[in-house]
């Protein structure tokens, strides 16, 4: 076998795990893993990918809301399979009793950083929702599906 | 009990106008239920299941 320039897979994971610092990082208070969390945004938000941190513009705003959002259950460590690194959130983010109409964005922040640094933001069918539950179940966590999948080309 | 606008009622006080429903596409599979008094929507939750997630590398490639 030749060599090959490529990244490497098992660095994605690493980098999943803030153990790579290619740049000025931050202190961390141990080695345990960040909380996230979960915002929800009216479909006439502009969220995206230059989102830096939450931001409440456009968050959804009612007394049935909080603003943040909900904590996500993170027990699932980041993985990797074949060129594919991947981590999902390992419960459905559910929110209760809520009333909240025409959202359909759902922004990831690491509520752990002093800044509360953007991660992700997911979109769906816009949705209302009266006096109700409103479920976000998560895909299969694999390398096909994950919510945040980082791959090698080939 | 069902929480709605109201306040939490017994189920079988709404299950007359009870209205359930469903939508698939690519993203997600959503089903939602609706309770719904003399006209009036009391209840509606919903529950997304999203079948993938976001793939950097695909994600990508949209700059190029």
């Amino acid at each position: 076998m030749a060599n090959e320039q490529s990244f490497c897979v098992a660095a994605l994971v690493d980098m999943m795990n803030g153990k790579h610092a290619l740049g000025a990082s931050v202190i961390r208070a141990g080695t345990t893993k960040d909380d996230y969390y979960g915002a929800l945004y009216y479909t006439s938000a502009s969220r995206g990918r230059t989102d830096t941190v939450y931001n409440t513009t456009g968050e959804v705003v009612h007394a049935s809301y909080t603003a943040g959002g909900n904590i996500l259950t993170t027990a699932t460590a980041p993985n990797s399979s074949g060129n594919t690194a991947f981590w999902t959130p390992s419960a459905s983010l559910v929110f209760t009793t809520l009333t909240a109409a025409d959202f359909n964005c759902l922004l990831i922040y690491n509520f752990t950083s002093a800044t509360k640094l953007a991660l992700s933001v997911h979109t769906f069918g816009n949705q209302s929702v009266t006096a109700g539950n409103f479920t976000l179940s998560m895909p299969v966590n694999d390398a096909t599906t994950g919510l945040i999948r980082f791959s090698v080309p080939v | 009990m069902i929480q709605t606008i109201y306040g939490p009622m017994e189920e079988k006080h709404l299950a007359k106008g009870k209205k359930t429903g469903s939508f698939e596409n690519e993203n997600e599979i959503t089903t939602w239920v609706e309770y719904w008094i003399e006209g009036v929507l009391v209840h509606r939750s919903v529950d997304i299941k999203l079948k993938k997630g976001i793939d950097i590398a695909s994600a990508l490639q949209g700059f190029k």
